[in-house]
């Protein structure tokens, strides 16, 4: 028998013992009792992956805080989210929920008392989430340990702090709906296609944002992260991230141990894989990886052109180069080939020619280690050089590698690299 | 809402051209896992670009380990050691402090400061006797009787920039270095130092050459070890 529709008819059957109070029903037998202990540890056990594959950890627990006890701010340019406390305790955090609550919010968007959520708590792609499922990560959320913490409320800009605009941006966007398994497809591409639109909420970032915060552009197309100052790359374009081409082992080993010999995973990604993507079970980054290689390939987005080379591009590109033999070649290779898997190859890289450059700029100011995972516990790493190459160096060097080895692409300026100071992650 | 791909992709050399070089010779060691520490607190290029960064190698590896993940998790905040380590574990966090505490590298000479006598006998007060009716306790006391640290969870004071050390103490005065820590000894102590002391004993300790070794750990009073709990409470690896 399906153990999670078992364990849905339990907890049913707890809800009935609960609701007919302590007078009436009878004791329920011994084994029974052991038996429903069980399930519920496995159910709870379920929550606890599935909590991890929704990343809830990632936004509901603040840098250094309390697991789950939210305090994490979310800038956008609608405001500032400050995400809630979603630990059992009674009076700061959902200890008074039910799991019909936690339903609505997850499925619905809307909070305990009624009200509409801003869709910074992804409920747009959450609500493809199962019942069961939601259910199980309820169950879970239960028994994390209850944090008093008061979180600030969020503090939302006119007009949006406006609720009724709300319902009325939730009647244009947002449409409730599980996941559909499409008939056709396999199982596994099915899970996979259930775990990038629902739990994985990837479209929450991966896909560009209209002016009302709505993923308006083309679904997992690619876009500027809200409030981040980094760019999510198309999983559609095989100019960006898309990996219609990759073997199906790589796309695995990429998202659950954050490198792989033709890509690493920085900024947000790393975190997203470091929480995450590394706890995927075996069977989920396979499906995952399936329907990902499956995504059909978009149309390229207009990009600015690789400049013309002539005199004074030549000149640049030249400083550029010593600049990149003095800081870079050590590690990426006289000819930018790097160590697939630990440096990454910079000819022929996506990432590094990509338009919008932010990324790239944001790697050479800021350095950083790949996450350490299971997979790949003692990462190797980038050194940070915005306190070591002015704006103009940085912008030289990237233009060269930009547009050396066969690579060709638009020239950085020290304006962007000014520009990619901002924004913590 | 944190979810992007930034996929670092590349092989496939256009055109192929490229195809047959050799990928660069990565030693597995932890010197080439440490290398993005280098660009700042490296022997070379020490200074950086403004003379700031302190020295680490040598340091006690608790203090180490401390200073890595308060950096990591923004309770010590500086962005650049926040951006550098978001993603690493504990476990990797303490490898590199274990490898820091290990590592031997000559120290840079003493900094050329000018001061005056009443500067420097004041100095030396501070640092061997401290200030008993004001309960400031003399640095010697726990940083080591030559200054050196002491292990495994107070650093040493000599060898470090003038600037670093003033600038640590400017952020212990307003309201602590460390967030939330309790309690926060070195915050109360910095509190109570005048600007004229701060400035005394900061200048002296930059002009020290660098000798002797650090304190083995039993050498701290019981006294200052509860003053100062909280570093060790906060040294337990988390899972």
């Amino acid at each position: 028998m399906n153990l999670g529709l078992l364990a849905a008819v339990l907890t049913c059957l707890a809800g009935a013992v609960l609701l007919s109070g302590p007078v009436g029903a009878a004791p329920p037998e011994k084994e029974t009792k052991v038996a429903k202990t069980v399930l519920t540890e496995q159910r709870r056990g379920r929550g606890a992956y599935l909590a991890r594959l929704a990343n809830c950890m990632g936004c509901h627990t603040a840098q250094g805080g309390h697991s789950y006890a939210g305090g994490r701010r979310l800038s956008t340019p609608f405001g500032t989210f400050i995400t809630p406390n979603i630990t059992p305790h009674e009076a700061t955090g959902i200890g008074y929920w039910s799991e019909e609550d936690f339903w609505k919010a997850v499925h619905e968007g809307k909070s305990r008392d009624g009200r509409p959520l801003y869709p910074a708590f992804p409920y747009t792609e959450y609500t493809k989430i199962t019942r069961e499922d939601s259910d199980a990560i309820f169950a879970h959320l239960q028994t994390v340990e209850p944090v008093a913490q008061h979180n600030p409320p969020s503090q939302i800009n006119f007009p949006y702090n406006f609720q009724p605009l709300l319902s009325v941006w939730r009647a244009i966007y947002f449409k409730p709906g599980v996941y559909q398994p499409e008939p056709g497809k396999s199982a596994e591409w099915n899970r996979g296609a259930y775990l990038v639109q629902g739990l994985g909420h990837c479209n929450a970032c991966h896909s560009e944002r209209n002016p009302l915060g709505a993923a308006g552009g083309e679904t997992l197309g690619g876009g500027q992260i809200m409030g981040s100052n980094w760019y999510a790359p198309s999983l559609t374009s095989s100019l960006e991230a898309g990996s219609t081409g990759w073997p199906l082992e790589e796309i695995i080993q990429l998202l659950t141990t954050g490198v792989s010999a033709r890509a690493t995973m920085s900024g947000p990604m790393a975190e997203v894989v470091s929480q995450s993507l590394q706890h995927l079970s075996k069977e989920d980054a396979r499906a995952m990886a399936i329907y990902l290689k499956s995504l059909p390939e978009s149309i390229p987005r207009p990009s600015t052109a690789a400049p013309a080379l002539n005199e004074e591009v030549r000149n640049g590109l030249l400083q550029g180069s010593k600049i990149y033999k003095k800081h870079c070649e050590d590690c990426h290779g006289a000819s930018g080939q790097g160590a697939p898997g630990i440096y990454p190859p910079l000819a022929g890289n996506r990432a590094v020619i990509m338009d919008p450059p932010v990324n790239t700029i944001r790697s050479v100011l800021n350095g950083g280690y790949p996450p350490s995972t299971t997979g790949n516990p003692r990462p190797f790493g980038m050194p940070p050089f915005a306190q070591v190459l002015r704006d103009g160096e940085i912008a030289l060097v990237l233009s060269y590698i930009r547009n050396a080895w066969g690579n060709r692409a638009s020239l950085v300026t020290a304006a962007q690299v000014d520009k990619s100071r901002e924004g913590i992650h | 809402m944190m979810a992007a791909v930034i996929a670092i992709a590349g092989p496939a050399y256009a055109g192929g051209v490229n195809r047959a070089l050799a990928p660069v010779d990565v030693p597995d060691t932890m010197a080439e896992r440490m290398k993005p520490c280098v660009a700042c607190h490296g022997r070379e290029d020490r200074m950086g670009r403004d003379a700031y960064y302190p020295r680490i190698a040598g340091k006690p590896e608790g203090y180490l380990f401390n200073q890595l993940r308060n950096f990591r998790d923004g309770h010590r905040y500086y962005r650049p050691m926040a951006l550098l380590l978001a993603n690493v574990t504990d476990r990797y966090l303490l490898e590199m402090a274990a490898y820091f505490a290990a590592l031997e590298q000559p120290y840079p000479p003493p900094e050329r400061v000018v001061s005056t006598l009443a500067e420097i006998k004041l100095a030396e007060k501070l640092i061997n006797h401290g200030d008993t009716a004001r309960k400031i306790p003399a640095c010697i006391e726990c940083h080591g009787k030559e200054l050196m640290g002491t292990a495994p969870f107070v650093p040493g004071l000599l060898g470090l920039p003038r600037v670093y050390m003033s600038a640590q103490f400017g952020a212990w005065r307003n309201g602590g270095l460390m967030r939330g820590q309790t309690p926060d000894c070195m915050s109360e102590i910095a509190k109570l130092l005048t600007p004229e002391e701060t400035n005394a004993v900061v200048a002296w300790l930059a002009a020290q050459p660098v000798r002797g070794k650090m304190d083995p750990a039993d050498r701290l009073s019981i006294e200052m070890t509860k003053r100062c709990s909280s570093i060790i409470e906060q040294a337990r690896l988390r899972p």
